[in-house]
């Protein structure tokens, strides 16, 4: 074999896992929305669950996200249980997940500190219903802390969750998300 | 020597796109740790008719009830089949802990005061530590608050007395289908006769089946295992819907039991279903979060 061949084998091994080892996560990310409607309520429509997780795999850009339905906490527990028996359905859909990827993912140095705005492409799961969304985000770098945050709207017809007409003013149809996450590296054990 | 460097680079080209296809999940690199799960609202309210549920009261909710019982169903049109009498129970529960309710109620009937703890000792589970069936305890204490609760005879302030304890094993096999067995040992200070015992056992059957999101189908039934004497006074048993709306449920039902707590539905004269003993009722349940929680 010639040396020429032996090193672009080299290099393709390298970049391989390089690639690989490349990325961050978290079990911990928090969620929170806000889907109060026109009427002005006592009783606030506000959820946060802090166990999100999501994975970054930073050369290809490629990220996913995962909430469990269930871990949304509310102010009022009636609320809680018509959010997962009514609305969202969480026996039979238990997760909203998000598989997208930020558009040019080289925009970001991971290892230099710096704000850098992101767009994210990919499609959002929530009750059963994968549509196409896009949103811009932000990563933090700061050291050795990377953190991650995102705010977007949902509209709740998109995603085929109906609102009875009595409640109708009650919940907004668009619920506003926010999304949070600091991210460590993963430490694959397959590279 | 070409040929072989293509071969490996062919290889490797495949051996890269398999990795890719299996890595087609990034959440899947993060293990599989399966959270454990506690199964919520096997039934609408924490109770199924006239016995308590599997359900539980979350922390700091309160839960006003309004229990209505007519009268007869067989006492004909005169008494507009029974709606011209009402007998009812005014209740408060509230939820200390999601694992542990007090409630208190007032019956017409007997002008009994009721009063009960429920602590749930077990959830049903699902995930990493499952667990198939809810485990639940209520112990209540009733008092006939009638002005002469025994004509002719004498007694001690004690005896206007009676105590219960029941454990509810239930699960909720399904979203639409949930069941519970639930043996109970009713203790009454004094009885009405020298026949009735002290001491009544009896096990509960109660169900529910969803009809929709909204709507379920519900039953509730208790065998006596020592009604004496057997024929006269009947085993309750009551078929009902629960309809919900928002932060009301509604139990409407058919019933040939009057009371409506453990001592009076268990123990006292129910009618006949066969010759049409039975009565309307509803169950008004309205809950308030009293104390919040924080998000």
């Amino acid at each position: 074999m010639s040396s020429t061949r032996f090193f672009l084998l080299l290099l393709l091994f390298g970049s391989y896992t390089l690639a690989a080892q490349q990325r961050y996560f978290t079990k911990s990310a928090s969620i929170v929305f806000d889907a109060d409607g026109p009427l002005d309520d006592v009783e606030k429509i506000h959820a946060k669950s802090t166990t999100a997780s999501c994975v970054v795999d930073v050369a290809t850009g490629q990220m996913e996200w995962a909430v469990p339905i269930q871990s949304f906490r509310f102010e009022n527990s009636l609320m809680e249980e018509h959010f997962n028996e009514n609305y969202l359905e969480s026996a039979k859909f238990p997760k909203a997940t998000f598989k997208g990827t930020i558009q040019h993912p080289e925009s970001v140095k991971w290892t230099t500190d710096g704000s850098y705005p992101v767009q994210v492409k990919g499609k959002l799961t929530i009750h059963g219903v994968t549509n196409d969304i896009s949103t811009n985000g932000n990563i933090l770098i700061k050291g050795a802390q990377i953190q991650a945050s995102a705010a977007m709207k949902v509209a709740l017809e998109d995603f085929r969750i109906k609102i009875p007409s009595v409640v109708g003013f009650k919940i907004a149809k668009e619920a506003s998300v926010q999304i949070q996450a600091s991210l460590e590296t993963l430490k694959s054990s397959n590279s | 020597m070409k040929k072989y460097c293509l071969l490996i680079l062919s290889l490797m080209l495949v051996v890269s796109t398999r990795v890719a296809a299996q890595e087609e999940s990034l959440l899947d690199l993060l293990g599989q740790d399966e959270e454990t799960q506690v199964v919520r609202n096997a039934f609408k309210s924490t109770r199924v008719i006239n016995g308590q549920s599997t359900e539980m009261l979350r922390e700091g909710v309160l839960d006003f009830r309004i229990l209505h019982r007519f009268g007869p169903v067989n006492s004909g049109a005169y008494n507009f089949f029974g709606l011209d009498q009402a007998s009812m129970r005014l209740g408060l529960d509230y939820g200390i802990r999601d694992y542990l309710s007090i409630g208190l109620g007032r019956s017409t009937a007997k002008k009994e005061l009721d009063a009960f703890l429920k602590y749930r000792i077990k959830p049903q589970t699902t995930g990493a530590r499952s667990f198939p069936v809810s485990l639940v305890w209520v112990s209540g204490i009733t008092r006939n608050g009638l002005e002469d609760p025994f004509p002719g005879t004498t007694y001690a302030p004690s005896q206007r007395f009676g105590y219960y304890h029941e454990l509810i094993i239930g699960r909720k096999f399904s979203e639409g289908f949930s069941l519970q067995l639930a043996p109970l040992l009713i203790h009454r200070n004094l009885v009405e006769n020298y026949l009735s015992p002290n001491d009544m056992y009896a096990i509960s059957l109660g169900g529910r089946l969803k009809l929709s999101k909204r709507i379920a189908f519900t039953w509730d039934y208790a065998y006596a295992l020592n009604r004496i004497p057997q024929g006269i006074s009947f085993n309750p048993l009551s078929v009902g819907l629960d309809i919900e709306t928002g932060g009301h449920v509604f139990q409407l039902h058919f019933s040939n039991a009057t009371g409506m707590n453990e001592r009076a539905y268990v123990t006292d004269d129910n009618g006949d279903w066969a010759k049409g003993g039975v009565r309307f009722g509803f169950n008004l349940s309205r809950v308030f979060q009293v104390l919040g929680k924080n998000p």
